[in-house]
């Protein structure tokens, strides 16, 4: 590997706001390291950007090491750049060359609304999790944590599902914009636990429902979105989901009521 | 400033106890009548915000990141501490105290640190049932790990990601009572003053990061929880929005800051790589208690294949240095050891700064797949950001910022100077004296959150009137929102040549240098003497491009960094006035045979900086520390 920088062409979507249209804009940076992060190459830019009087792009961004989730970006047509396993803040220049053109774009998908440039608003989310994504337990009311054995296999099934990072890669990367990746790995985490059982199917139909609520698709299979999660979450936790939603829908009246209703 | 610790008296382990039943208590039906903010959604924040709600009281919580999920405790990696002593290895509440309280360099509050130490065990209880996947035994109970600093195993963890995992616990707490309506929940948008009056903490204002819109919000009591200002270096392991604002207005509203200078070096992080670097990544403490730290002995083999140097010309010198701890030595003296190395000339990789963690014996011993099932997500990162394969090449590498010991004073009750001002988690001057323990800081944010401020802030607001919740019509208020929009008018009226990076890049360098892991009276003076330049430049040459009633990062970030550029200084004189080394705070003046030599005749106590104005000296106050239980002793872990 060579490591002589990199001069490469961004096309990068500039829009003011949620309301105004967007467009393609082109911009070159000069001789990038390639051990920059592709964060750390659009910071040159923006560096460049101002210096020449010229607003900065706005990218979302926080913790740079691949864990909190902020960071999104289309890069080339694939969240995240299509790397495996990997965000936008961790991929680094080292895989792209010089001459490259490279296109950038925020998360489409109509949940997703733009904020600006690169940003989106991805409070569905939040909703979704509000709805039912947690385990209903005080502070002060929790027994002995080695009272309720948790076999290793479980936690490890749970942990894998609660790798999540709810950066909404999935929802980008499917055809139909469909959040059932998100809301699936949050199911799973928690039906992996006794701790979740309790409210297992009510929390089941309350997530989907907000979730179909929020305008996102639904799955038709094509897997986009496992191919595309930075945490490798696996669509199995999807089936899973399915199962449980069924199930609930025949043995939970709140959910009877509502659909009679 | 009045400095009351508030401190329980009686022997250490009845003081909580007998704290919990001395607090006066709110009538379960009032409760909904008094209004909480909450400043912050990391683990302190998340965990209290939540709490509060389940109580009864109106809670009101907001955080600058588009989701409470993405605040900055979800990078913490390896684990978190709690006295449980599931492995019969002799861990009881006192070792934890006692180790804590060593730990720090005896420069934190016994009563405070032994009251951690109890709700350790409690966090580890609530978290289980909230869902966190903890890692666990074949026969389904908690697994733990020992971790830097400790000679027992109490430190339990979610393979590499225990902050993210226990901070969506948190979190999916906080969901429950946003989505109950209990608490309203404000992302994007971040705190820009501290409102008093008549003394009190009345409320805050606040910008719509996404609207740009300036608003104020009232309430009976605010809580701070706005994690650490390790960004004034630049380069550290916070996250990019990491910033001292919150804590740094509320100084100058008349909180006490204390201890600003102690910050801790993590010693394992990857070395900086280049000029255009943003941050510096972590790679968990954990790694130590496989990976072996070496240099070369020879400073001629510097440059040689790691492979190429026998194990005679290696020098192991945490080892070699610190037999009975050895690579789990406390993260400051890991740090110091290791910048010592690449000063003697024998640091590899890059301009010589850095060292090798080494996993040749341990994958020897156990075999690849045991470590890959310890460590391999983190050697994914490690091999994403460098390109190399540490199964095969050893890590290189070297210390960072990493978290702030300092921040503002408060009491037992976690209550700041300011009445009806509370901090928590990393923001507050906190348990850890002049260094933390790995694993503890998870430990601390929680225990303020779940276990702590729902006892001691009702008793706060036993005492207040619920009808007296100021109006945000009132002068102070609208003052504040005037000051507010005035110095955004003024950040974005500059039009000068920079961009806000530059100025933050470069008073990182000179804190990192002057400031960094040993200071010097000579450093720190040159430190004092070039801050002012560079706000200096930073007030005549910024440029904020953009509208200020709209989203603007850059407008964002050249409030944060305003702050830091003085935030430094009060830093900088912290360290200068310390004439000690302790923890974090190493002071070369003060040293013997290389260890750091701390002043218990001057320095038992804590430095509380008190704001005098625009362009005066801040007023030194000090709260003396006792130690009764933990006796002053030199920290030795040879």
């Amino acid at each position: 590997m060579s490591d002589k920088g990199l001069d490469l062409t961004l096309h990068v979507w500039r829009q003011p706001d949620r309301k105004s249209p967007g467009k393609f804009v082109a911009y070159q940076v000069k001789d990038v390291s390639v051990h920059a992060s592709f964060l750390e190459m659009l910071d040159i830019l923006n560096d460049s950007l101002v210096e020449k009087g010229e607003e900065p792009v706005a990218f979302d961004h926080d913790c740079r090491e691949g864990i909190c989730g902020m960071c999104s970006l289309m890069i080339n047509g694939r969240p995240h750049g299509g790397r495996k396993a990997t965000t936008t803040c961790q991929l680094h220049m080292r895989f792209f060359s010089s001459g490259d053109e490279i296109w950038i774009e925020p998360w489409r998908a109509n949940a997703f609304p733009v904020i600006k440039d690169l940003c989106v608003d991805r409070g569905a989310f939040d909703k979704i999790i509000q709805a039912g994504g947690f385990v209903t337990a005080n502070a002060g009311s929790a027994p002995d944590a080695n009272d309720v054995p948790v076999p290793k296999e479980a936690a490890d099934a749970a942990m894998d599902a609660a790798a999540c990072i709810g950066c909404g890669a999935c929802v980008a990367a499917c055809p139909n914009s469909s959040a059932m990746l998100f809301t699936a790995a949050k199911l799973s985490h928690l039906h992996h636990l006794p701790q979740g059982q309790g409210e297992r199917g009510r929390r089941t139909l309350a997530m989907v429902s907000v979730m179909d609520a929020a305008g996102f698709g639904n799955c038709t299979n094509h897997y986009e979105c496992e191919a595309a999660c930075p945490k490798d979450i696996s669509r199995e936790v999807i089936a899973e989901m399915n199962r449980d939603y069924a199930k609930a829908s025949f043995t939970h009246k709140e959910h009877a009521t509502k659909s009679d209703a | 400033m009045k400095l009351d610790p508030r401190s329980p008296t009686g022997p250490i382990g009845e003081q909580w106890t007998k704290a919990k039943f001395d607090f006066k208590l709110v009538n379960p039906a009032n409760k909904r009548k008094y209004k909480v903010i909450v400043v912050g959604s990391g683990l302190a924040g998340a965990s209290a915000a939540s709490t509060l709600a389940e109580l009864g009281y109106d809670v009101a919580c907001f955080c600058f990141q588009d989701s409470p999920r993405r605040a900055h405790s979800i990078a913490a990696q390896g684990g978190i501490n709690a006295a449980k002593n599931y492995q019969n290895d002799g861990d009881s509440v006192y070792r934890l105290f006692y180790d804590t309280v060593k730990g720090g360099d005896f420069r934190s509050r016994e009563s405070n640190v032994h009251r951690l130490a109890e709700e350790s065990v409690n966090i580890i209880d609530q978290c289980a049932q909230m869902g966190v996947p903890f890692a666990r035994e074949y026969g389904g109970t908690l697994a733990n790990r020992s971790f830097g600093g400790a000679q027992v195993s109490r430190t339990f963890y979610a393979r590499g990601q225990t902050g993210q995992q226990l901070l969506l616990g948190a979190y999916s707490g906080l969901s429950r009572q946003i989505g109950a309506g209990k608490v309203k929940m404000f992302p994007r948008t971040e705190l820009l003053d501290v409102v008093v009056i008549d003394g009190r903490a009345s409320g805050i204002v606040v910008r719509d990061l996404v609207t740009g819109a300036i608003s104020s919000h009232s309430a009976h009591a605010v809580l701070l929880c706005t994690g650490g200002y390790g960004n004034v270096f630049f380069l550290s392991t916070n996250a990019k929005g990491c910033n001292v604002t919150a804590t740094y207005r509320a100084y100058k509203q008349g909180a006490g800051f204390a201890n600003p200078c102690y910050t801790q070096i993590h010693p394992t992080c990857i070395p900086v790589s280049g000029d255009y670097q943003s941050k510096l990544t972590l790679m968990s403490e954990s790694l130590r208690n496989d990976g072996r730290v070496w240099v070369p002995k020879n400073k001629a083999d510097i440059a040689k294949h790691p492979d190429q140097i026998s194990d005679g010309d290696r020098d192991y010198y945490l080892e070699r240095k610190y037999p009975a701890f050895g690579n789990l030595s406390p993260r400051d003296i890991a740090s110091r050891a290791a910048k010592e190395q690449c000063d003697d000339g024998r640091g590899v990789g890059p301009g010589g700064r850095g060292v090798y963690l080494d996993f040749r014996d341990a994958i020897k011993r156990d075999g690849k797949a045991k470590i890959e099932e310890k460590y391999g997500n983190l050697f994914e990162m490690y091999e994403r950001i460098t390109g190399e394969d540490p199964y095969r090449v050893p890590m290189r590498i070297y210390p960072a910022v990493h978290y702030t010991m300092g921040g503002l004073w408060v009491d037992y009750h976690l209550q700041t100077t300011i009445p009806g001002l509370f901090c928590l988690g990393e923001a507050n001057f906190s348990d850890h004296g002049a260094n933390r323990l790995g694993a503890s800081a998870l430990m601390q944010g929680l225990a303020d959150g779940y276990f702590i401020i729902p006892y001691t802030l009702g008793n706060y607001l036993a005492g207040v009137q619920a009808a007296s919740i100021a109006d945000t019509k009132h002068a102070a208020f609208t003052d504040a929102e005037a000051n507010v929009k005035a110095k955004l008018d003024k950040l974005m009226g500059i039009r000068g040549k920079r961009p806000v990076d530059s100025f933050h890049k470069a008073l990182g360098h000179i804190m990192w240098e002057d400031c960094g892991m040993a200071r010097s009276k000579a450093s720190l003076e040159h430190a004092l003497a070039e801050i002012p330049k560079l706000r200096e430049q930073f007030w005549s040459d910024l440029s904020v491009l953009g509208e200020r009633d709209s989203f603007n990062q850059s407008l964002e970030k050249a409030g944060r960094v305003a702050d830091l550029l003085e935030f430094a200084e009060l830093l900088v004189t912290d360290a200068l006035v310390r004439e000690e080394s302790c923890g974090g705070h190493f002071r070369v003046e003060h040293q013997v045979e290389g260890e750091a030599k701390r002043d218990d005749e001057n320095f038992c106590n804590a430095t509380v900086w008190e704001y005098k104005g625009e362009g005066q000296a801040p007023v030194r106050n000090l709260e003396p520390l006792v130690f009764d239980n933990v006796h002053l002793a030199t920290r030795s872990y040879k």
